[in-house]
């Protein structure tokens, strides 16, 4: 069913996952905001053999950074670093709920392109007052929300298939640079909204982006990575069975993590961390102690999941530590691969590449009525 | 071919003024010839890259990347004979600020759809990690067409999109201006057009905020281009027109109280180049048929009658079939509003044209196309026109819109550089680190301490 070795994410915004991580952090307080230290902190990951970095976002200000509450949009953080890293994958957040369709279907495509078959995205669907006073509308409903999450996925999907691998011809012969019979309208009407498409940006490199979805979104059929935040083995290898059965191709857990360091011992690093800042637990996995029982963990979880995403406390302390101690046993354990090999981030997961679904021989029924969900 | 006259008759003559250069790469329409064997491959971003550090190398003040928010089309379908397909400028201007040092990064984007607070957050964003060298070229929509692609779509009637778009921009430079680290303040807008409540989560980078760019030729753009922007990017090349549209635009400024000096005028350009007059003209010339070849000639008068006209001889007379009677649409790109009817009349003036001339189709549509302006001449015919045109500042620079990648723009960087440089008409290397430098702009008021922290890594 999953291999043994474990995909690993690492979620990298700001200056960690715990609330008080500015305090513990080595850089300036206005660190997660440089140029510099993006970049070098995703090469960091890079190198220490991660196959993704998630960045998380909001429109709203952080809370996590009291001192300088700043945050650059994820998708142009990933995109910056496209061309400073070669095989990692980049999956920015971005909200269904704030951006446009269309435009998040380009920027997701573009992002792509740009880092050669790189790009995934972790989709948000946040639909409280204050989000979406950011661009003058109401909040939503649960069933509304749903609703959107859904759609927006869909039409994205719909839209990175809207030119087929082969639509640009170059056939001086008949002038034609393009075959205007691989380049579709996708027609997509949803519940709030309508798109004619196509895309303005051909099919991305890997056919389809990504997509990675928390799995109580209630849309994990549609998504090639469902993340999972249970509060302990046994609940993530029940809703890992329950994502699967809904149709997630892999599975992810989340796990949140604060690890024994030259800084101190995990469990009074986190003390004094939550005495700035209580971290509510519960919701994810969360592993405090020492980075050999990490890996015990882990080699547990991979009987369940396909792979983990990781949430340091702190970058500067547990995000190094992960890299020292971690990764390197995992590696010897057999229970993770840093040198898979495929060209793209879809590849390297196991993941296949279908064709257009708009392909001549490719088209499901759903497609030649033109009629869309 | 404007003359090179040295006499310093415009009452703005600066001895001193320098040439400004930008790129404008639209990415998609018949400019780009692709079916040379030395164009580079649109997609790859090596493509861009490449190019953003060839500028680089050339001193430029920016590469700027057009936007289209639908893929055109003829009768129904996509249009086949253009380059098509391109990536979302900002997303791989970022990609660029990772991959090169001092080269400004110019993003279209449109103020008709998108909403004003997360467009200002990514290009502030995009500003800040190229450490102040963003751009935003603010443009609008108007037809129903590309609003097909939104939720929104069709929604603003031409009459009111400056009026958007103007509200559109104060908002994201209140925004812009409001980070204050913690103490930042949330922006509100409340009218008909704009609506939101956001609080800025970027600083300032260290040009302060990214630098407007407006291309409107309308009294509409000139308005919003003299109250907002910092560059504008007209579409007058000739000298004559040149100087009627800075005067204008002068005028402008002084009743919103700017100074004429606050805004620079760099019109999108046409340029062949050769090493002698006669070889330029030879190369213009094949560029000219090249973007009018004999399919395109067909597929022009197609958008006209309405009708596959793909029978007919590209060497032979105008269709005698009539054209169907609808008037044009915007699928294939924009149309001025003056384009959109009379359809029929314009149809017979053709008529009579190509008769009087014996022109075929392909001759007819080659003596009415129309485009940028297109400067031919060895580079140093074109280094003393372009001297004098800024001298003189009629305009203080061009945007540059290539026929061919990358091969024509190392010509300009390898032999039209050196002698503008020879003519101390250009700069021997970057002074600055900003895009808001590069085009040696008034600087904007500096935010936060924090801004200014962030963008010194």
């Amino acid at each position: 069913m999953h291999s043994p070795a474990l995909f690993l994410a690492l979620e990298l915004d700001g200056p960690g996952a715990h609330p008080a991580a500015w305090t513990a952090a080595s850089g300036p307080p206005d660190q997660p905001v440089r140029p510099g230290a993006l970049r070098a902190a995703v090469r960091a990951a890079e190198t220490a053999g991660y196959d993704l970095i998630t960045l998380d976002d909001s429109a709203l200000p952080p809370t996590g950074s009291p001192e300088v509450p700043a945050r650059l949009e994820a998708g142009t953080r990933a995109a910056f670093v496209a061309t400073t890293t070669e095989r990692i994958g980049l999956a920015p957040t971005l909200a269904v709920t704030v951006t446009e369709p269309f435009h998040l279907a380009t920027q997701l495509a573009s992002l792509d392109h740009a880092s050669r078959g790189r790009a995934a995205w972790v989709v948000a669907a946040p639909a409280d007052a204050a989000t979406l006073a950011t661009i003058g509308a109401d909040p939503l409903t649960p069933a509304e929300v749903q609703r959107e999450l859904a759609d927006v996925i869909a039409v994205a999907r719909d839209l990175w298939d809207s030119w087929e691998d082969d639509a640009v011809i170059k056939d001086a012969a008949t002038g034609r640079y393009l075959d205007p019979d691989k380049v579709h309208h996708v027609d997509f009407r949803g519940g709030r909204f309508g798109v004619k498409g196509p895309l303005i940006t051909p099919r991305p490199p890997q056919g389809q982006v990504l997509v990675l979805g928390a799995d109580d979104l209630g849309v994990t059929d549609q998504l090639d990575v469902a993340l999972i935040a249970a509060a302990d083995a046994t609940g993530v290898g029940r809703r890992a069975d329950a994502a699967r059965r809904a149709g997630a191709p892999l599975v992810f857990a989340e796990v949140e993590v604060v690890l024994d360091t030259e800084a101190g011992p995990a469990t009074a690093r986190l003390a004094a961390l939550d005495a700035t800042t209580p971290w509510p637990g519960g919701r994810r996995l969360r592993h405090v102690g020492s980075a050999a029982a990490l890996v015990d963990l882990l080699r547990t979880l991979a009987e369940h999941v396909d792979g983990v995403r990781l949430f340091p406390a702190v970058h500067d302390l547990d995000g190094a530590e992960l890299a020292a101690r971690v990764l390197p046993g995992l590696a010897a354990a057999g229970l993770h691969r840093p040198d898979r090999a495929g060209a793209t981030l879809r590849e390297r997961l196991g993941l296949p590449r279908s064709p257009s679904r708009f392909a001549a021989d490719h088209r499901t029924d759903r497609d030649l009525a033109g009629a869309h969900r | 071919m404007t003359g090179t006259a040295t006499t310093p008759t415009s009452p703005w003559y600066d001895p001193n003024a320098q040439v400004h250069l930008g790129v404008f790469y639209t990415g998609v329409g018949p400019q780009t010839i692709w079916s040379d064997p030395t164009a580079a491959e649109q997609m790859d971003i090596s493509t861009f890259a490449d190019l953003a550090r060839l500028l680089e190398r050339g001193l430029f003040d920016a590469f700027f990347l057009g936007e289209g928010l639908r893929v055109r089309e003829n009768r129904g379908r996509v249009h086949a004979l253009d380059v098509a397909g391109r990536p979302d400028a900002i997303t791989v201007l970022s990609a660029l600020a990772g991959a090169t040092e001092r080269i400004g990064l110019v993003a279209t984007q449109n103020a008709t759809y998108n909403q004003p607070a997360d467009l200002a957050r990514r290009l502030a964003s995009l500003d800040l990690l190229s450490e102040g060298r963003a751009g935003w070229n603010v443009v609008t929509t108007d037809n129903a067409w590309t609003g097909e692609n939104f939720r929104h779509g069709g929604w603003l009637e031409h009459d009111r999109r400056y009026d958007r778009a103007a509200q559109f921009v104060d908002a994201a430079t209140e925004l812009w201006a409001s980070w204050a680290g913690a103490q930042t303040a949330a922006v509100q807008r409340d009218t008909d057009l704009v609506r939101f409540t956001s609080t800025a989560t970027v600083p300032g980078s260290a040009q302060g905020r990214p630098v407007l760019f407006q291309a409107g030729d309308s009294a509409g753009g000139r308005d919003l281009a003299a109250r907002h922007a910092d560059v504008v990017f007209s579409a007058n090349t000739d000298y004559a027109a040149a100087l009627a549209y800075a005067t204008d635009l002068r005028a402008r400024l002084a009743g919103y109280g700017r100074s004429p000096d606050s805004v620079r005028i760099l019109p999108g350009a046409m340029l062949v180049l050769g090493s002698t007059p006669a070889e330029a003209r030879d190369k213009a010339e094949w560029v000219r048929r090249e973007h009018m070849n004999p399919q395109r000639a067909i597929a022009f008068f197609e958008q006209y009658w309405g009708k596959d006209l793909s029978a007919y001889d590209p060497d032979g007379p105008l269709p005698d079939i009539d054209p169907v009677e609808n008037e044009l649409d915007p699928s294939r790109g924009t149309l001025a509003i003056d384009q959109r009817t009379g359809k029929l009349a314009q149809i017979d003036r053709w008529r009579a044209q190509a008769a009087e001339q014996g022109l075929s189709i392909r001759e007819l549509a080659l003596s009415i196309a129309g485009g940028h302006r297109t400067f031919v001449g060895t580079p140093s015919e074109i280094a003393d026109t372009w001297t004098h045109f800024v001298r003189t500042r009629v305009v203080d620079g061009f945007n540059l819109v290539p026929y061919l990648v990358p091969t024509q723009l190392q010509e300009v960087v390898d032999t039209l550089i050196p002698e503008l440089q020879e003519r101390g008409a250009y700069r021997t290397g970057y002074t600055g680190t900003t895009l808001r430098e590069h085009l040696d702009l008034p600087a904007v008021s500096r935010q936060a301490p924090i801004g200014r922290a962030a963008a010194t890594v």
